[in-house]
This record gives C-alpha cells, structure tokens and sequence, in this order.
C-alpha cells in the first residue's frame, strides 16, 4: 500500500465524502510509462493480461484453423499459405513435423497463455480488489513484476514459433524422452530450449499473481467483508490462486529436471535409449516420473482454467437472472471439494502407461468423486434460472453457454475417469471432444462473459449488444458443431495427433464429418472477430457507461464509472450483507448493494437479519 | 490468395464498423436502449429452445448415422465387457445430458425477463442439495464398482500359457519378435542393438536361439495372447482396435497387456463382407513426425494355421548365422543345434508347402 501514499485522491480520503469528479485528478498523473505500461494500479495490470490473452487466442486460433484445414480437407493446396508459414509448407503439403508443432503450441498457448494468464490474471486482478473492498493488491510491484514475467515468457514462446527447426512438437504435455532427445525430433531442439525457459518464466509469474490473491483476499477485504459475504467470484479465484501456489512448482521442477536431462547428461527421465544408430549412456531414468510430475500440475491446471470460469458464471447467472445464486454454501463447499480432490486425479491421464493396475484403481476411484461437486454446480446454476426473471445480457448468454459445456463435457468425463473404458478411448479424439468442451470452451465463455460484463467497469464504455448477441450465437453453434462430432469419431477409435488417417483401414472414414468440423472451426475462429471488433471499437466509441448497468450488488459498482488508482474516492465503502440480495421480498428495487445497511431495509429483512439492524446501527454510531 | 484473405477480412470489418454504427443509431432514435429488456431479450429467450430442438435432432441424425463407421464389435474376451460398459455409461450420461439441457435451455424461455415480474428470492433448499449430491453418489458408486471389477480382470497376471508376443516401438514402425518353439523370449540389451539386430537381443541366453522376428503379428484364436511391450527410443503406444488393447511403450520400462482374440480374420472378413480385411496396431502415443504412420497387420489364424505359421518362420540366428558368433563358446553347440533344428521345421513345411502357402496366400 505504500506505494499510493503519493496519490492525493487516496491521501485525502478520509475527508473526501462522494466527491465523484475527484477522479479525474488520477488521470492527470504519472507519465504514460507508469500509468500504462509500468502501473502497479491492478485495473492496468488486468487489462494488460486480458489484451496479451487476446492476442495470443489469436495466434492459438489461427494455428488449429491451419491443422483443421489439414484435418479436414487433406488434399488442399496449402501453398496459399507460403506467406506466413514458408518453408512448412513443402510442395502444397503441410509438413507433418510442423504440423505437430502447431498442435503442441496451440495447446500450449491455449492452456496456459489464454486460459490461464488470460483469464486468471484478467479478472483476479481486475476483480479481487474491487469486490473486497481494496485499494489494490497486497503489493502492487509484485503485481506488476507478475505481469512482465508473464510478457517476457511471451516473447520467448512467440520467438520459438519462428525459428528454423520449429516449435516444440511433442505435444503440450512434452513428455520425454521425445522432448529430452534433439536428436528425435527438430522441435525438441532450439525450440523445446525455448518452450521450457518460457514456461519456467511463466510460472514465476503465475507464482508472483496467485501469492498476491491470497494475500490480498485474506487481509485486505473492507470492513464487514466477511468470508461468507465474498461473492462467489472471489471463493473461486481464492482456490484457484491456492491450486497454483500448490501444483505449479511441481511443474517447474519436473521442466528443470528436464533442463538436466536435456543439455546436462542427467538420467531422470531416460533410460536405455538407442536412437539413430546410437545407444545412449543414460540408464536408471523413469520416462513415467516426468508424467506422474507433469500431471500432478496438469490436471489442476484443468482447475486453475475452469474454476476462475466458474466463478464468474455464478456472478453473472445470479445478477442476470435477478435471482441470489441457490445455495450460495453448496457453491462455496463444491469449489473446496474440487480443490481438494484436483490434487488427487492426476494419475486417471496414465491408466494405460504401464502403471501399477491397483494405483489405476484408485485413481478411477477418485475421479469419479469429482464429478459429484461437479454435478452440485451444475445442479445450482439450472436452479438459480427457475423462476427468475432473466435478462439477457452478452454475459449472461455467455454464462449460460458455459453451464451447457460444463455439463456436456463434464459427462463424458464420467465415462473416461473409467479405467476400463479409458483402455480404448485413451489418446483418441473422445479425449479431443470432453476437454475442448470442459475446460477449453467453457473456461473461454468464461472468460469471454467476464468481458462482456465487466468491460463498463474496465473501460467505461459498454460493449455493443447487438454484436455480443452475434457473437454468442455463433459460437455457441459452432462450438457444439466442432466438438459435438468429435465424441464419434474417437468411438470409431481415431487416435489424436495424426497427421492423416489414410494409412489406416479402420480410420479411413469419417471424411465428410472431418470436413464438417473443420468448415465449423473456420466459421467459429471467424466470428471471434465480431468480438476482436467489438473489444477494440467499444474501448474508444462505445456507448458511455452508467454507474451500475447490470443492476448488480457488488462492491466494484461503488466506484466511480472510472475509477483511478485507489479505486474509491473516499473511504472504502462497508459491507453490511451478502452479494446475492436480488429481488428480495419487500424490497423497492430488485437489488440491494452490499454497502446497503439492513436498517435501511426495513421491509425487506428476514427472520435472521432483524438482530443485524442493531449491529449496523451500533457500528456507523461507532464510526 | 493469402493477401485476398487479407483485404477480405479488412473489408469486412469495415462493413461490420458501418453495421454497428447504424444499429447504435437506431437504438439512440428508438430509445431501445433505455428498456431494462426489449425485443432481443425475446428473440435470445426463444432461441434456447430453438437451439435444444434443432440440437436433438442433429445428434440424432448424428448418431444413427456414425453407427456404421465404428469399429465392430470387439474381437476380444474382456473388449466386450468394456465396450458393454461403454455403451451402459454412455446411455446414462445422454440421459442426464438431455435432461439436464431441457431445463437449462426452456427455464431461460419460460422465465425471461417480464416488466413486472419480480424473481423467487430462493437462495437456499438443503434437501434439493442433499438429493443431487446424493443420486449422482449412487450412480456413480455403480459405474465405478462395475468399471473396477472389469479393470481388474483385464490387469490381473496373464494366464501361463499366454502366447508370447514382443512388440517393440521405434521411430516410425513397429518390430516383432516371437520366443519361438521353447516359448520363452531371450534376453534384451539395448546395447546390443544393430541394424539387423533390432531389438538388441543377447545372445549370451539361450532361449534366444530359436527367437524369430516377423512383419506382421499373427496370434493364435481363442487362446490368450500376452504382448510384451517395449520401445528403443522415444514413448509409442500399442493400440489395437478391434482388441480394445491399448497399452504405453516406454524406453526402459517394459509393460504388458493380454486378451484373448475371439474371431479369426477370415471370420471377420466374411462378418463384414469385406475380402481386404486386416486388423491393425497403431501408435497411440505421438512420437515424431512419422506418429501417424506405425501401422502394422495383425492377423489371428485359427489354431492349425497359427502353428504352421509358427513352424514356417526361420529363427533370427538362421536368417542371420553371423550372429552365432556372438554366442558364448559353451553355448555354440546349443545355438548351432538349434538353427539346424529351424531350417529342418521351416525348410520343411515350406518345402510341403500345404498349409504354409495357404495361410500365406489367404492374406
């Protein structure tokens, strides 16, 4: 905090009492450098992770529209393409080598650049100080220092997609010895040197982000911010940032043991090795280890994207829906169990790795108790739609999108935590289908509806429904019209990462239905433009917005339409009840802020709350 | 191409720039946007159970038309079992999926916003909670118990008298080799790999004489079959469809997996009508650039022509008797025995030709 002891909006605050137009003096200060680039402001911090998150959606998009292309229509001419991939594109064809390069970097980019730095950074930061009451984050520099590791972790990645020998290739989850060896394939070259300095950078930064959450949620919350008066945005961006803290260091000690492996002649992961014509000296090793260590950051990874999603869904569900969010604890209770259990699936990708059977036993086991919290959360967003009175906001389609995706996905994550059902469905496109709808669309809708209902906050301008309204639509379609068909064709048996299939009998099929994906994918990629367009338009010329446009309880929509560094002009606002009083009974308006005492609420007070009346009386004499 | 893809996306956003500004226009004259919920809301409303009706009918169309490209049922003992299982939670699954989406995708039609209407201030039912916390519990407690015995079945040890196959993953193929008549594979030693000695066998044991290298599997109906699994370089992984078999190749650590073959090629190619039938093994765990291309012909005999192909193959160290030097003097005699014995056994039911051929010219 000591860092806005120079800012006279804040230093003043005691005395400043709803003086609005001080705002505008925030503005006026700081050079461009610190204000925008340098800011340690958190709105900055999170507006510059959700544009890097944009641009590098893009870059992912772009790369699964060239694969699809190949997947779907593999006898086009992809010369078209000579402009922007070169050399890849050998004689017409694209070369299969970059073509598993671009598989492994769209997972990459999508998992960990979009969803995770995209949307964790986005709205943890934008969010966690403004709906707890706070001036900032715990410590703004550490913030800042966040985002920049993150920026230079990003022009690592970026760079590796440009050099000779490629990006690395062995898919996102780099397993060796393939991504250990140079020798057995160019992209676990310069370029796997590089996706592994670029992700040791990127955990640093999640590190320096999620350490700065928990504090921040922990200490910093405003007077009568009780745990259980946190809207539910903020439960989930609490356990994601301690799902972080816990499994991201795991990931960085297997990348480092990796680091070894590769250029220092450690055995941790190689063992009896002969690749081209050469018996390798490395004996002992454990290829599994490196999956046992990957895994146990990569499945609650799955968690890192999801729940932040999650949480902005119930936000969103509940404001729009004009309804509280139905069991608000269940809600609280399902996002723990999840945490607790996301430690304790990450064996359920390895049933078929040659581990112990009963290990793979225990493992089904509890990935099958997942999908119980699971179901609670699906159960409660279906409920808090009934009987609401539902306005359709972009967000709120967005939302609702999301819920379906949860579900449909989530079921077939049923079938496959099933050890003996994963024994064939194990690495084929039914894998492909449930996690792109699960945790790739939804944890996107998720972030694409924060967006939509956090952007008067961000920019002061509103988004343009209309296009948003586009936007949903086509996407929602096309989402199901890419992902939907996939689920068959990984009955049919068709393994992921094939270049082609034709040298197959049995997974010579499918042709039109690839050709039907791919076309959906194209169209899909396509109308994220409308919301590119939109983004970028609406910061400058769209339609000015009011104080609080979506009617909404919570704390962010105390603060000015713009808001400086400092957030509340004046004293930080109480809190007096929980997020979720919408049209609560006896009310006037089918809200009530949070900083709305029940002594002024006389009507509307339940059985519980007529002792609070008291306590929020006893309090303002106190103050 | 690329620059007309270029200046087609610049047009087009400046079309949709010029759309926008209108629409904002239009709203501005109709005071559209002052409303709480106007048209859009109606249309976005009744748009969800547009989306379910015409989303039910395409799966269904979806599925009824997939049926005939996926695999045939299973060739294999514990494949059905599993492909039961599938099918079983896939029928749950649809049903909580088509239920679940009923009310997700009508409750936002039927409680759309009306000016008015004020919400169900509901925030709580623990016995709802309790029931959908508890359901699931059961159902899923059924899956798992049934799932749990089937795995345990497929993952117990083979049974003894387990044909031996070693199937050995390499960038970009797949090497077989067979224990031959003493069914018991040699011994390994990555060290000891060459070109022609491709799974590095050592010749320093003596159940490696008679080992013989083949390319394609063949594998015996009706009796279980264990595949050892190994790989040289990189991770592959043995997939064989129609088995429901799938199982890592891992550098330096073995694996295996068994099942019994229920149907013989031949039975599966008059099943299917289809005279160019073959049963194959894929790779399942990406590996390089030639990752979609490890295939390799597996074919299931019926007993008698399983042993005349057993009979008919000629050991490595007959194909290769250089390598006899690398045998360890006080076995020379051992091994030089046994490649005599192979020639006779193979030189023999080549020269008799009967079933060898047959079976040869069959596939």
């Amino acid at each position: 905090m000591a860092n806005l002891d120079h800012n006279p909006a804040i230093a003043v605050d005691t005395h400043a009492h709803g003086h609005d137009h001080h705002d505008d003096h925030d503005h006026e200060e700081g050079t461009f450098l610190t204000k925008y680039i340098f800011s340690e402001d958190h709105k900055v911090i999170a507006k510059q992770f959700l544009i890097s998150g944009i641009f590098w959606a893009i870059i992912g998009g772009t790369l699964s529209t060239i694969f699809r292309i190949q997947l779907g229509f593999p006898n086009t001419d992809m010369s078209f393409l000579k402009p922007i991939l070169g050399g890849w594109i050998e004689g017409g064809k694209l070369n299969p080598e970059f073509y598993l390069a671009m598989v492994t970097m769209h997972g990459t980019i999508m998992v960990f650049f979009v969803l995770t730095a995209g949307l964790s950074g986005t709205f943890s930061n934008f969010l966690i100080p403004l709906q707890i009451g706070a001036r900032d984050m715990a410590s703004g520099f550490l913030n800042m220092l966040s985002y920049w590791f993150f920026f230079a972790s990003s022009v690592i990645m970026l760079c590796s997609l440009f050099i000779e020998t490629g990006p690395a290739s062995g898919g996102w989850v780099i397993y060796p010895p393939l991504s250990a060896l140079p020798q057995a394939a160019p992209g676990s070259g310069t370029g796997m040197t590089m996706w592994l300095f670029a992700m040791a950078l990127f955990i640093v930064s999640s590190l320096l982000g999620s350490i700065n959450y928990v504090s921040t949620v922990i200490n910093m919350r405003t007077k009568g911010m009780t745990f259980t008066r946190l809207p539910l945005t903020i439960w989930a961006f609490f356990f994601t940032a301690i799902i972080g803290i816990l499994s991201f260091p795991v990931l960085l000690s297997a990348a480092l043991l990796l680091m070894f492996d590769r250029s220092m002649g450690t055995s941790f992961y190689l063992s009896e090795i002969y690749i081209n014509g050469e018996a390798l000296p490395n004996v002992g090793g454990s290829a599994i280890l490196f999956q046992h260590l990957f895994w146990f950051l990569g499945h609650p990874e799955v968690y890192i994207v999801l729940l932040p999603a999650l949480g902005i869904t119930s936000e969103i569900i509940a404001v729009n829906s004009r309804k509280p969010i139905f069991g608000y604890k269940a809600m609280i209770g399902s996002i723990m169990a999840i945490t607790l259990l996301s430690f304790i699936v990450w064996a359920h990708h390895m049933f078929v790795t040659g581990m112990n059977p009963f290990l793979g036993s225990i493992f089904m086991f509890l990935t099958l108790i997942i999908a119980i919290p699971s179901a609670v959360k699906a159960f409660n967003y279906i409920t808090t739609l009934w009987r609401g009175n539902i306005v359709f906001t972009p967000g709120m389609l967005f939302s609702i999108g999301l819920v379906s995706f949860f579900i449909s996905g989530g079921l077939t994550g049923v079938v496959l935590g099933n050890s003996a059902i994963d024994i064939q469905l194990h690495d084929t496109y039914f894998v492909v289908a449930h996690f792109h709808l699960v945790m790739g669309s939804a944890s996107f809708f998720g972030m694409v509806a924060g967006v939509y209902h956090w952007f008067p906050k961000m920019f002061g301008r509103m988004l343009n429904e209309k296009l948003g309204y586009i936007h949903f639509w086509m996407t929602f379609i096309g989402v199901y019209c890419v992902f939907f068909p996939l689920h068959y064709t990984g009955i049919a048996g068709f393994p992921r990462r094939y270049y082609s299939f034709t040298s197959y009998d049995a997974f010579k099929t499918f042709g039109d239905l690839n050709a039907f994906v791919s076309t959906a994918a194209i169209v899909t990629f396509v109308a994220q433009f409308l919301f590119v367009f939109n983004f970028f338009y609406s910061i400058f010329r769209g339609r000015r917005a009011p104080m609080n446009p979506w009617r909404a309880n919570t704390l962010e929509w105390t603060t000015p339409i713009n808001p400086g560094h400092g957030n509340w002009v004046g004293e930080i606002p109480h809190v007096y009840r929980w997020p979720y009083d919408y049209s609560k009974p006896g009310a006037e308006e089918d809200f009530i802020l949070q900083t709305t005492p029940f002594s002024a609420t006389l009507s509307s007070n339940l059985e519980g709350e007529v002792d609070l009346v008291e306590e929020t009386n006893a309090s303002k004499a106190h103050a | 191409m690329f620059y007309l893809i270029i200046a087609a996306v610049v047009l087009l956003l400046i079309v949709i720039g010029l759309l926008v500004r209108a629409q904002v226009l239009i709203d501005v004259f109709t005071k559209s946007n002052e409303k709480r919920a106007g048209l859009s809301n109606k249309i976005n409303g009744l748009l969800f159970p547009v989306f379910f009706v015409f989303g039910l009918i395409g799966f269904i169309w979806l599925t009824v038309s997939s049926r005939e490209f996926y695999l045939p049922e299973a060739s294999s003992l514990h494949g059905v079992i599993t492909d039961n299982l599938f099918w079983f939670s896939m029928a749950v699954i649809t049903i909580v999926f088509i239920a679940t989406h009923v009310l997700l995708f009508f409750f936002p039609y039927v409680y759309q916003f009306k000016e008015g209407n004020k919400a169900l201030f509901y925030p709580v039912n623990h016995r709802l909670e309790f029931i959908w916390t508890v359901i699931p519990a059961i159902v899923l407690s059924l899956l798992v118990f049934t799932g749990w015995k089937a795995w345990s079945d497929i993952t117990k040890a083979a049974p003894a008298d387990a044909v031996v196959v070693e199937l050995v993953g390499k960038q970009f193929n797949w090497l077989v080799r067979y224990p031959g008549m003493d069914k018991a594979l040699g011994k390994h030693n990555f060290r000891k790999i060459d070109d022609l000695n491709s799974v590095g066998i050592d010749f320093a044991d003596k159940n490696s004489f008679d080992d013989f290298m083949a390319g394609e599997v063949h594998i015996p109906v009706g009796k279980p079959v264990l595949f050892k699994i190994r790989a040289r370089d990189v991770l592959h992984s043995v997939f064989a469809p129609h088995f429901r078999v799938k199982m890592d190749a891992v550098p330096g650590m073995p694996t295996h997996f068994w099942f019994v073959p229920t149907k013989t090629s031949a039975e599966m190619k008059a099943q299917l009508g289809k005279p160019d039938f073959t049963y194959e093994i894929a790779c399942t765990e990406v590996c390089g650039s030639g990752h979609f291309g490890m295939r390799m012909r597996l074919i299931v005999d019926d007993e008698d022509e399983y042993e005349a192909w057993i009979k008919s193959q000629q050991s490595f160290l007959a194909k290769n008797p250089d390598y006899l030097k690398k045998v360890p003097d006080n076995l020379k005699k051992l091994a030089e025995q046994s490649v005599e014995d192979n020639k006779k056994s193979s030189g023999a039911t080549a020269s008799i030709n009967s079933i060898g051929k047959l079976v040869t010219k069959a596939y």
